[in-house]
């Protein structure tokens, strides 16, 4: 056991994304106030929280899809206000969601190949005609896909249409369509969230899989205290939109503050 | 028993990609195109093209161009038999200024003039959704109705309002007759439908379904959501901007502004409602259905010998009509192409059961 993750220790990196004082409100309500952590590259950083904490919000922020009132977000040695979601997209952040958030009209393959589109090139032109160019990227990107779609042993519905799939499989597709885009950072947002103990095995098994073989940085959300203990390198803790703890496992269990927003303080 | 993909192995991704997987389809289709080209010539009547196989050919085009945005990108238009009008009006201008163009010059240039203006129109698409864009479509509509009729140099000041086309020609071939303006249509809805199939399973037609399916997740993967819903209406624009050009030229042949009114625009709606959104083959069956159902309906009472008066068989025919649609929409919500969907996945497992 030590030795083991004393290996991961080895592997993880310099900081690649850091938040500093990040607020963000709707209206009168705060859904986060001054939350500053950092994430290092290749380990795995959850959120943890009480429900309503904000950790869907931050991922949001980071995303591009929320814009904060004040902070700042350093990504691979740039200052940010606020994010683009297509630049974020470019600059290989990938993001699965909590409330599935598949395409759920096209079947699994085409869900994964949309993962795929940023990097695809060929102009409208082509793409009408299906010409060389056109025909030979779908092809190559197909390539990628199907390894994706090995990885996450999903052969068996490729052609299927994704709305009629299984809870638990939909979640895998919405992972296989972030991990196609081949991201450096993956923001997980509750990928066990509503799943069996069996279906979250092969999640754990997945997300540990992706973070040793691809070397990608994942920070994850979950309610499932259990998995964030066993799978996580360091833990953040928000509760209200502040941060309210932040270290390893060990010492997140051992914060009495931590302790108080999950269990409730005696008065 | 016959219909079935058994043994059918695919060794390569192209063959796995191609457009017809199966060979009972393949076989299908080439039946179908023999039938198109070579039986159907010999055997229609002359009322049966003019009034059922060539509006059929040109509202289908107009229906896919229609259900590339609404279908596939998810953007719901009121308005666009306003783009069929500015491609028909474009072509005349064109024809009438020009006159050394090919037709088929002309064609395209409509189109793109047709996908300059469904551009600029589909902006409020940036900002709404659903039925509020639907409703500033409808701008297009009064706008477009507006300017054809007040705007006299793009009738080129005809009195009455209403324009003239001489028969189309194409590289020497003058289309004239019933059978000719057919195969002509046929061979342009054909390479029409090819590229449309071409562009919804491409990169370009996935960022459409994905915006329609869930826009935030569109964006969070990269996808524009400026680019794909621009482009939506560009293409779809184009495409009726042709049908509209065609329908004036080869259908019409003499048209005034109240040929794509807006009773047009929520008869193309129809067709791929009830034809099925977001499928190619649903926008042939809904403008079948819409075409074909009113004949039907005028010839029953005939066929039956029931003597009723035209008035009547006329209301009559409204009546039955609308509560066809209804029908239709509680029966199968996705329209015809699901019901075929379903046959053929009941034809693969048949004579047994499961």
């Amino acid at each position: 056991m030590t030795g083991e993750s004393s290996a991961r220790a080895g592997r993880i990196g310099e900081v690649i994304l850091a938040v500093e004082g990040v607020s963000l409100a709707f209206g009168g309500v705060k859904a986060l106030s001054g939350v500053s952590f950092d994430v290092r590259e290749h380990e795995v950083r959850a959120i943890i929280g009480p429900n309503g904490a904000g950790k869907s919000s931050m991922l949001n922020v980071i995303n591009g899809v929320y814009h904060p009132q004040e902070g700042t977000i350093h990504y691979q040695g740039r200052e940010y206000h606020d994010m683009d979601p297509h630049e974020v997209a470019l600059s290989g952040i990938a993001r699965t969601f909590q409330s599935l958030a598949l395409f759920k009209g096209m079947s699994v393959l085409d869900n994964i190949m949309s993962g795929r589109n940023l990097k695809m090139r060929s102009n409208i032109l082509l793409q009408a005609m299906r010409l060389g160019p056109a025909l030979r990227e779908e092809i190559e990107h197909r390539e990628v896909v199907e390894g994706i779609i090995d990885f996450l042993e999903i052969q068996a519905y490729r052609k299927t249409q994704v709305g009629r799939l299984p809870y638990g499989l939909q979640k895998r597709v919405d992972l296989a369509r972030a991990l196609a885009m081949e991201p450096r950072i993956l923001l997980l947002d509750e990928p066990m969230a509503g799943m069996n103990m069996e279906e979250k095995q092969d999640m754990c098994r997945f997300i540990l899989d992706v973070n040793d073989q691809f070397g990608t940085t994942i920070v994850l959300i979950e309610h499932d205290m259990s998995v964030v203990m066993d799978i996580s390198d360091r833990v953040v803790v928000l509760d209200y939109g502040k941060k309210i703890g932040d270290g390893s496992p060990d010492e997140v269990r051992a914060n009495q503050a931590v302790v108080d927003a999950y269990l409730g303080v005696s008065h | 028993m016959f219909y079935r993909e058994n043994g059918q192995f695919k060794s390569s991704y192209a063959s796995d990609q191609q457009m017809l997987p199966i060979l009972q389809d393949r076989l299908f289709m080439a039946g179908l195109l023999v039938i198109a080209f070579a039986a159907v010539p010999f055997f229609a009547t002359d009322y049966l093209f003019l009034s059922l196989l060539i509006p059929f050919l040109i509202l289908a085009l107009a229906a896919i161009g229609l259900n590339l945005v609404v279908g596939y990108c998810g953007q719901i238009s009121l308005g666009h038999a306003a783009f069929m009008a500015v491609g028909a009006y474009a072509a005349y201008n064109l024809v009438l200024r020009l006159p050394q163009l090919n037709f088929l010059v002309v064609l395209v240039l409509a189109g793109l003039i047709a996908a300059a203006v469904g551009l600029v129109f589909g902006i409020p698409s940036l900002r709404i959704k659903g039925l509020y864009l639907g409703v500033a479509t409808l701008a297009a509509q009064f706008f477009m109705d507006w300017l054809f009729a007040r705007v006299k140099w793009f009738t080129n000041y005809a009195h009455s309002g209403s324009v003239q086309t001489a028969p189309v020609e194409v590289f020497g071939w003058i289309v004239d007759t019933p059978v000719e303006k057919y195969l002509f249509l046929l061979v342009v809805l054909i390479v029409f439908t090819l590229i449309a199939k071409n562009l919804v399973r491409s990169h370009i037609g996935r960022e459409w379904m994905a915006i329609r399916d869930m826009d935030v997740a569109a964006e969070v993967i990269g996808i524009r959501p400026v680019y794909a819903k621009l482009t939506a209406f560009a293409v779809s624009s184009f495409y009726v901007g042709v049908a509209g050009a065609l329908w004036g030229f080869v259908h019409l042949g003499s048209w005034e502004p109240l040929a794509f009114s807006l009773t047009l625009s929520l008869n193309l709606l129809f067709m791929i409602i009830i034809g099925g959104m977001g499928s190619l083959l649903g926008s042939y069956f809904g403008a079948a259905f819409i075409l074909m159902l009113p004949i039907l309906l005028n010839q029953v009472p005939a066929m039956l010998g029931v003597p009723i008066s035209t008035a009547m068989a006329s209301h009559l025919e409204f009546m039955i009509f609308g509560a066809l649609i209804v029908f239709f929409l509680i029966v199968e919500p996705h329209g015809l192409a699901r019901l075929w969907a379903i046959g053929k996945e009941k034809l693969r497992l048949w004579p047994f059961p499961h």
